[in-house]
């Protein structure tokens, strides 16, 4: 594993000039990806905010193969594009060897994308596929999708007088990935660079399809200052609404355990989208959000293996 | 040169086990399924190099059709009716990426009511998606049309997509007579692929698919188009290659006792089989009728059918499926169209037939020629749009 100081001697594959917002954790997320799987590799994208930020004809920040084809698709697309590499590698017309990597929000990977990605693990494509979750349609102007955190205010399930925000819990996409019996899953956030990068080797290398869920805290949807990415993803981690973890040919492995797991109301006081939760009224919600924090964080302990050493923080991950 | 009896899927199977694409990516549905599994078998059994990707749904093949294109490698797929109608967006998608990507549409009538059987309703539903079409009437047919398709995709003036059609379960079921050329010479008809732009090639990272806004998409159509004109030339100079080869000629459409026709009528697939017998028998007692089978439907062939339209009295034209709202089928407003202003003024009236799979009988086809007929001696405008063989 590459030390922080070798990693940022590497070229950046994604260039800037691209028009991520300001504090976006998703370009950050893509090139930490991609100084691991560096220039042998071509990547997919589902339309979103990744792929309309860096591809405006006709400019692309993007030093790599790169294709976008459709929303709900950047799985059933990269794993033709594996197809031909593995017949023109086997006709002998292809020497190198080429990474593949799917990129998707959450919106074109957990709803409209579930069944392009089911099918392409379900076949066995060697291919890792890597969601940038902000947790709604953020591309659009934050539309809820099945990320959508539960009693977070979107604009298609509002804070109003009779509805309180997203009445479901998010969806378990990592679960739903693991029963597809691959190779490598985890669930990564930005913030934690060493634990991100790890992750991504191990998936690069798995021989199959490989998953990781990344949390990508967003700026103008989550509703926070352009500066405080990487802390509200930690905080994310912190409560535990997050955990850091992998399933490695089954077996769960927590690969962080916060020295002292903080209350889910120090991350969602941080963001505009869970304002309702610490104003009068607003505790019933909280109290319902926590307990299933809670109540997923239990069992996650009880099934995984743990890390060396708990409590112990990544080095470098923010300041 | 062998000789066979292959049903339209068979010899569509055999045209892609001699092309031996590098990628199939394919979901089975009703009457193309038979196509895929004997491909399958192929695979199977080691006779092609083709990957062969089971998708999860039509969308997700063409997906991965697109994908394996765009990554440098020789696609082909298959499909009929609502699987054509789930991949539609990557139709365009396909199209405007410049895919050659070669397909069989097994012609079925689109939902709903479901319904497996033959109309045009699917492949018409796609005739704006800047795919190359071509119909085919028979197994043979199916089997030549497949093997140029690819040369007309690959075709660097055009690099656009190519349906092949052939009617559900009347020809893609059926046992015909097909001669098919040697593994040689199809290799040699249809040589290596040469992508441009090839993902796989991470010496030269090529962006697909970007964000086109308002000051670049225009120019960027502008050249789609371009390339389905192009593709007008180009599919008559692969005929004329492959007659070379064959022995069979290929045009945009082929008229048969056109010379000194008076009433004719304009057919795609399956039914032109059907009109030609009708056409022998009329002639036998005197009536001047002929039949023009349209073989290429996009790019439209404007010029030259209003050029074998003129001398006639009066013309049918076949539809087997319809344009809800619009002014007849789609062929009937092609057609139409193309005469404007070309000082053709006859009665043209369009019959739609054959939805659903409805039978579409020699007696039928008698009696439309019979129905031209008084339309020529009444001197009259009919009623443009008729039904044949429905209950009204």
């Amino acid at each position: 594993m590459a030390s922080l100081k070798e990693l940022a001697s590497r070229e950046d594959l994604l260039s800037g000039g691209h028009r991520a917002c300001a504090g976006c954790a998703m370009t950050s997320i893509v090139r930490q990806v991609l100084l691991i799987a560096g220039r042998n590799v071509v990547v997919s994208c589902a339309t979103g905010c990744l792929e309309v930020t860096t591809t405006i004809f006709p400019y692309t920040a993007w030093r790599v193969p790169f294709i976008h084809s459709a929303f709900e698709n950047s799985a059933a697309t990269i794993s033709g594009v594996e197809t031909a590499y593995r017949s023109l590698r086997r006709q002998g017309k292809i020497k190198e060897e080429t990474k593949f990597i799917g990129f998707g929000g959450d919106g074109g990977t957990y709803d409209i994308g579930l069944q392009s990605l089911s099918g392409a693990f379900e076949r066995g494509h060697k291919m890792l596929y890597i969601c940038y979750d902000n947790e709604a349609y953020m591309n659009t102007g934050n539309q809820r999708s099945s990320a959508t955190p539960f009693a977070a205010d979107t604009t298609t399930c509002p804070v109003g007088c009779v509805v309180k925000g997203k009445p479901q819990f998010h969806k378990d996409l990592a679960a739903i990935i693991t029963a597809h019996n691959i190779p490598y899953v985890a669930q990564a956030c930005g913030s934690f660079w060493k634990d991100l990068t790890t992750k991504v080797e191990k998936a690069l290398s798995a021989d199959g399809p490989s998953f990781i869920n990344v949390l990508s805290p967003c700026v103008l949807g989550w509703k926070y200052p352009t500066d405080e990415t990487v802390e509200i993803g930690k905080l994310a981690v912190d409560t535990c609404f997050w955990p850091l973890y992998e399933v490695v040919e089954g077996n769960y492995r927590l690969t962080y355990i916060p020295s002292q797991k903080k209350p889910l109301g120090e991350w969602t006081k941080r963001q505009g989208r869970f304002r309702h939760l610490h104003e009068l009224g607003g505790e019933e919600l909280l109290e319902k959000a926590q307990r299933e924090v809670d109540r997923k964080w239990e069992r996650l302990l009880a099934i995984s293996e743990k890390p060396a050493r708990p409590g112990k923080q990544p080095k470098d991950t923010s300041q | 040169m062998k000789v066979v009896g292959l049903t339209g899927n068979d010899a569509v199977a055999e045209a892609m086990r001699q092309i031996n694409p590098d990628v199939c990516a394919a979901y089975p549905i009703t009457p193309q399924t038979e196509l895929m599994e004997k491909f399958a078998q192929f695979v199977s059994d080691g006779l092609v190099k083709t990957e062969l990707v089971l998708a999860e749904s039509e969308h997700s093949a063409m997906s991965a059709c697109i994908g394996a294109s765009a990554a440098g490698a020789r696609v082909m797929t298959a499909t009929s009716a609502n699987g054509l109608a789930l991949m539609w967006e990557m139709l365009y998608i396909a199209a405007s990426l410049r895919c050659p990507i070669v397909m069989a549409v097994v012609n079925r009538a689109l939902s709903g009511p479901i319904n497996i059987h033959c109309d045009h309703s699917d492949s018409m539903g796609a005739r704006d998606a800047g795919w190359v079409h071509l119909f085919s009437e028979n197994s043979q047919e199916a089997y030549d049309n497949t093997l140029q398709a690819l040369r007309i995709a690959e075709h660097y003036d055009v690099f656009s997509p190519v349906m092949v059609t052939l009617d559900g379960f009347i020809i893609s079921h059926t046992l015909e007579r097909v001669e098919i050329l040697d593994d040689e010479q199809v290799n040699k008809f249809v040589g290596e692929f040469k992508p441009r732009y090839p993902l796989l090639n991470t010496n030269n990272p090529i962006t697909w698919g970007p964000l086109d806004f308002h000051d670049y998409y225009f120019e960027h159509k502008r050249g789609q188009i371009e390339g389905l004109e192009k593709a007008h030339g180009i599919v008559r100079d692969v005929g004329k290659e492959y007659e070379k080869l064959s022995g069979r000629c290929f045009d945009y459409f082929e008229p048969y006792r056109m010379e000194d026709a008076e009433v004719a009528v304009v057919a795609l697939g399956s039914a032109v089989g059907t009109a030609r017998g009708v056409v022998d028998e009329l002639r036998e007692k005197g009536k001047k009728v002929g039949l023009i089978k349209l073989r290429v439907f996009r790019p439209f062939p404007r010029k030259e059918i209003a050029q074998a339209l003129k001398g006639l009295k009066a013309l049918a034209v076949m539809d087997r499926s319809n344009s809800f709202g619009a002014y007849g089928g789609p062929v009937f407003a092609e057609i139409r169209s193309a005469c404007y202003g070309t000082g053709l003024d006859i009665p043209i009236v369009n019959y739609i037939y054959g939805l659903g799979g409805r039978d579409t009988t020699f007696e039928e086809i008698t009696r439309l020629y019979s129905e031209m007929g008084q339309v020529v001696s009444s001197g009259k405008r009919p009623d443009e749009i008729r039904f044949l063989n429905v209950r009204e």
